[in-house]
């Protein structure tokens, strides 16, 4: 609990990561969630109603915080060339449409979307360190991080060791980050928790402060490999680590819900929680990410019938 | 705070619920022996929107007249109908109510809206389902009751009359009706005076299902109504909720008559948030504790109790979430926080919050636009309170938080039971031993641990001490309504069987 | 010279608090047979008395609604051993009070003792039958169960003065709760033998505290403190139950009306239910 009220410099971090103990200490003295107050704030947040004026600008926002996603065995340079044609503009027949934040690929691929969307400021995110499982040793996770970021990825979306983290090897978890951080130079950390496979919101704390502390730029929900993937409450939860870190460091930290998120009103919901669980603040690109792929079709829908007052079929948005 | 219309990143555009669902008549009579019927001295008042002090409709003032004409109607509705019904024909009856309360659940939720002020949210999310759900719940009780009496004998009272508040209006109605009718009694109800509408509407409902003349009698008024339903020879059990002040006027009505009683009156219940608690979810049922529905509620968790040493952890979480509640108008979908009932329960909020800033408490509310019409008071927080403050000892029934400090454990239970109440409690903590510790010791009759403000047709609700006695809801619930034993103390076996036919429950399955 | 020994008599005090002491008031009062012969002198508790008793009972609820109920279980079967032990002197007394025959005198001991028994039993099972476990609509865990209401007062049936006394004492006592009550004002002697009983059995001082004197003077007063919880008018005369149910209602006390009771009969659960609430503790289930 004193963790989230007192401020945490250098000093102190240096302390609780001097072993594995202290760090634990430390993550386990974290205030608790209670799952069923945090499942029933969320459902409360998720009754608002999101109208008119206000739709139309949360619908542009979700476009913008898009990290559009490809993440296939099967995926081909003609397959990422078509999803980067997308996110630069999305809706060809409307150029008032923003385009997405980023295109997340896996690292082999990134050559093929730094290509495509050179001269756009849509961002390329790579997948790195084993994804989806993180289960190599840690020179094979660090050298595909520097070969995706050789490559030209702006951003890095690792996984964290929940072996470890789940067996109480914190500081293992930690020094992984940290390495990791290191071998992403000036390309952003977004380290994914996969908070499906940690099982309680207690654990979601903890490897959100863990990943925070351990210098990451995001943390990201789910490697939308394993199911559930970003459920609302997760992300509240995650979304009160990242205020409360900020509360405690002065340090601003983003937040990344990936996986299962596709419908507009799915979106919206969680633009409501960042709104009223982190703050404004973090209704930005620069702090906020929706992870998805069929997401941004289904926003385009909502757009061309909040423009034209009819409703949009699928044979008018490209599938791609 | 952000109030709608304040332009903010992400302000919410107005949502509001249409009240095109609603169809309200310029004047209602008075709901007896199944029709729609004329006060004898034509008395009216008017209801009001307290949002907007838009005047809704006219509405009659019974007197006592009336009020007798409506328990001859039970009388002869019990003796005749009710009492001789099997008990899965009166289950039906009441499944058939459930479900038009859910059918017709958009109608009532705007309805409440318009006559309560409270928020639509509320009124669609919890007050109109739960009604539904008392329904259901005691329709199933009505032909099992022989199994719900740990082998006692049981049998109907008669005729009951029932004196309801207007903070939850068709839900205390459903709360009373439900288990009385399953039970083989019959009613008179008596809405509060400002929010009558959805009990008219109810009667309708009634006469929709087909429900007998005369089981269901519904008599508007203000207190004098209430008095004269109270005082009635021919009723044999009052049914109260309100203020625990006319509780004890009825308690004296009632002394020296056979008549059974059951009262849920007032609280100043105590949320006790301990050094290890979830925080966020804590501050959030804090929140939902003192600001659900205004605070218009009798379990409102109006003190805050919380330990020293996360005092200033909790407060700054506290304000910071205050500063997202969305006050205004009661229809717009988003809005959390609704009117004032009336102008009279806005004057006392006034008066207690007045008095807590002159006994030195510092008074805090977010930054909050209220709207130039209507009974509105902004959510405030008391800091720096102590046990001897009136805001500490009083029920304010109102958005009006008081906070208190403890060190131990013990010092908490003290302080939390150091009140003439006893309705409810609030505590707050990750370990399992320290809650169940203190809800052991905490004088109330219900005792939200890590929650709160939870409600359902399965769990018993009232209080200890002045908060009044009797259970609503549950098992429990069936007792109010049920002669026991045939013993003769409590007005057990009062005038009930002796005037009916009054039939053995077990009989009449 | 006759040597005829002089008969030591008894002084009957009342019984607060785990002690015996006289009217603070120092009145008392002279207790007769049934036909009019003079037994005793009782102490005739005043208003003080009966404040100083109240005080009693609520110092005594803490740790006695806080013992287990097998504690109290076994400490009212205890209570029943005891006055098994002493029938004899208990059926010279209630015969003396009530005018009976010496065998329904002792009948009536007998059925006290059973009474007792029949209570005792309770104390681990009352709660079971009151308490529920409450299927909600949601992620939570709700169980109903049941607590002592707090001090009772008990004014005890003047024509039953101790199988009377004893189903209307032991059912308050046996839930948990504390008593305050004001003997038969025509026959109080085996009340305060009780007392005798009561103290040198395992009921701790204060839980049981019993008053004699006049009812219509002492009984305003109990109905009308607002640290009384419960108050059962058993023996309150007609005239007087309406008026201190009334009184009663100054702090909403849970009040049992007095009726026609046929105390040899078996009681019932309405005692043991009336001075219990429903305390429903809710709490959320998750991981």
């Amino acid at each position: 609990m004193t963790a989230t009220l007192t401020g945490l410099d250098p000093g102190t971090v240096e302390d609780l990561i001097s072993s594995d103990a202290s760090l634990r200490r430390f993550l386990r003295g974290l205030p608790g969630v209670d799952q069923v107050g945090a499942d029933a704030r969320s459902a409360a947040l998720a009754t608002r109603s999101i109208k008119t004026t206000a739709k139309a600008w949360a619908l542009d926002l979700a476009i913008r915080l898009i990290d559009l996603t490809t993440l296939e065995g099967a995926d081909t340079p003609g397959k990422v060339r078509s999803l980067c044609a997308k996110a630069r503009r999305p809706d060809p027949a409307d150029p008032t449409t923003p385009p997405v934040a980023a295109v997340c690929v896996y690292p082999d691929l990134v050559p093929v979307a730094v290509e495509a969307l050179r001269g756009s400021p849509v961002q390329v995110a790579s997948v790195a360190t084993a994804f989806p499982a993180g289960r190599a040793a840690l020179p094979v996770k660090l050298a595909d991080t520097a070969d995706a970021v050789a490559a030209g990825a702006h951003e890095i979306d690792m996984v964290i060791d929940r072996g470890a983290f789940l067996s109480g090897r914190y500081l293992q978890v930690y020094e992984e980050i940290r390495a990791v951080k290191e071998a992403c130079g000036t390309a952003h950390l977004k380290v994914i928790l996969e908070t499906g496979e940690l099982t309680t919101y207690d654990n979601v704390r903890r490897a959100s402060w863990l990943a925070m502390l351990a210098g990451g730029d995001f943390i990201k929900t789910s490697t939308g490999k394993v199911f559930p993937a970003a459920t609302l409450p997760v992300t509240l939860v995650m979304l009160g680590a990242v205020r409360d870190y900020r509360a405690a460091t002065g340090r601003q930290v983003g937040v990344k819900p990936a996986g299962g998120i596709r419908t507009t009103k799915d979106a919206l919901r969680h633009l409501v929680q960042v709104n009223e669980i982190a703050g404004e603040d973090w209704l930005d690109p620069r702090w906020f990410r929706l992870g998805a792929s069929s997401l941004l079709n289904d926003l385009l829908m909502q757009r061309t019938k909040a423009a034209t007052g009819r409703y949009c079929g699928p044979d008018y948005v490209s599938l791609d | 705070m952000t109030g709608s219309g304040i332009s903010s990143a992400f302000s919410y555009a107005p949502a509001p619920e249409s009240r095109a669902v609603v169809d309200i008549a310029p004047s209602y009579g008075l709901f007896i022996d199944g029709e729609f019927t004329e006060p004898a001295d034509g008395g009216t008042f008017k209801t009001v929107n307290p949002a907007t002090e838009e005047v809704l409709c006219e509405v009659s003032d019974a007197g006592a007249g009336d009020v007798d004409r409506a328990v001859r109607a039970a009388r002869r509705a019990y003796e005749r109908t009710w009492s001789r019904l099997p008990g899965r024909e009166r289950a039906k009856y009441l499944f058939r109510i459930a479900r038009i309360l859910q059918e017709r659940a958009r109608e009532f939720a705007v309805l409440e809206t318009l006559d309560n002020g409270k928020p639509i949210k509320e009124s669609r999310d919890v007050d109109v389902p739960l009604s539904a759900a008392w329904f259901f719940y005691y329709a199933g009780w009505a032909d099992k009751l022989r199994y719900a009496t740990g082998g006692r004998t049981a049998r109907p009272l008669g005729v009951v009359g029932q004196v309801i508040p207007w903070n939850f209006p068709l839900m205390m109605l459903a709360w009373k009706v439900a288990p009385a009718l399953a039970c083989g009694n019959t009613v008179v109800l008596k809405p509060a005076e400002t929010t009558p509408l959805t009990a008219l509407l109810f009667a309708e409902v009634c006469r929709q299902a087909e429900l007998p003349p005369g089981v269901v009698n519904i008599v508007t008024g203000a207190g004098e109504t209430g008095r004269a339903v109270a005082g009635h020879p021919g009723v044999d059990k009052v049914a109260f909720t309100g203020s625990t002040e006319v509780g004890k006027a009825i308690a004296r009505q009632v002394a020296g008559t056979s008549k059974k009683v059951t009262l849920e009156l007032g609280g100043k219940a105590a949320n006790i948030v301990f050094d290890d608690a979830a925080v966020d979810q804590a501050v959030e049922g804090v929140v939902s504790g003192i600001f659900f529905n205004q605070g218009h509620v009798c379990c409102a968790g109006s003190r805050l109790l919380v330990q020293e040493s996360v005092h200033d952890e909790v407060l700054d979480s506290l304000r910071r979430r205050l500063g997202t509640l969305r006050l205004g108008d009661p229809l717009d979908k988003n809005t959390d926080i609704g009117a004032i009932n009336s102008a009279g329960q806005l004057a006392r909020i006034h008066e207690l919050a007045n008095a807590g800033e002159a006994e030195g408490a510092q008074r805090w509310s977010p930054a909050c636009e209220l709207p130039d019409q209507g009974y509105w008071f902004p959510p405030t927080v008391f800091t720096g309170v102590s046990q001897a403050h009136r805001i500490a000892r009083e029920e304010i029934f109102g958005p009006v938080l008081s906070v208190l400090t403890f060190r131990t454990a013990e010092e908490a239970v003290e302080k939390a039971n150091n009140t003439p109440y006893g309705l409810a409690a609030g505590v707050w903590t990750e370990k399992g031993s320290r809650a169940l510790w203190t809800a052991a010791r905490l004088r109330a009759g219900v005792v939200w641990t890590n929650t709160y403000n939870r409600f359902d047709p399965a769990s018993p609700f009232g209080g200890y001490k002045e908060s009044g006695y009797g259970r609503e809801g549950g098992r429990h619930g069936l007792d109010a309504y049920l002669a026991l034993d045939g013993l003769d103390h409590d007005g057990g076996t009062g005038p009930g069987l002796d005037h009916g036919p009054g039939v053995d429950l077990e009989d009449a399955r | 010279m006759s040597t005829e020994r002089l008969a030591v008599r008894k002084t009957y005090k009342l019984y607060v608090g785990g002690r015996f002491p006289r009217s603070e008031s120092g009145r008392s009062y002279p207790v007769t047979t049934a036909p009019g012969g003079f037994l005793a002198n009782a102490a005739m508790a005043s208003r003080k008395d009966a404040r100083d008793a109240v005080v009693a009972a609520r110092k005594a609820f803490p740790g006695w609604s806080g013992a287990t109920a097998y504690n109290r279980g076994q400490v009212l079967y205890r209570v029943a051993e005891l006055l098994e032990g002493r029938r004899a002197q208990f059926a010279d007394e209630v015969r003396a009070a009530e005018g009976l025959t010496k065998r329904d005198a002792a009948g009536a001991v007998d059925a006290a003792v059973d009474r007792l028994v029949w209570y005792a039993g309770w104390a681990d099972k009352i709660a079971q039958i009151t308490g529920a476990a409450n299927p909600v609509a949601g992620p939570y865990f709700n169980l109903s169960t049941s607590e002592p209401t707090g001090v009772v007062a008990v004014l005890a049936p003047h024509d039953s003065s101790l199988l009377g006394l004893v189903s209307v004492v032991a059912p308050v006592v046996i839930t948990g709760n504390t008593v305050v009550v004001l003997a038969s004002e025509t026959g109080p002697l085996p009340a305060v033998s009780l007392g005798e009983v009561l103290a040198t059995s395992d009921v701790p001082g204060g839980v049981v505290n019993v008053l004699t004197g006049r009812t219509a003077e002492i009984a305003p007063h109990l109905a009308a403190h607002m640290d009384v919880n419960g108050l059962d008018l058993a023996g309150a005369p007609g005239d007087l139950a309406a008026e201190l149910e009334t009184a009663a209602a100054d702090n909403l006390k849970r009040v049992l009306r007095p009726g026609a009771e046929d105390w040899a009969a078996e009681p019932g659960l309405t005692r043991l239910t009336h001075w219990l609430e429903t305390k429903t503790v809710w709490h959320p289930t998750g991981t």
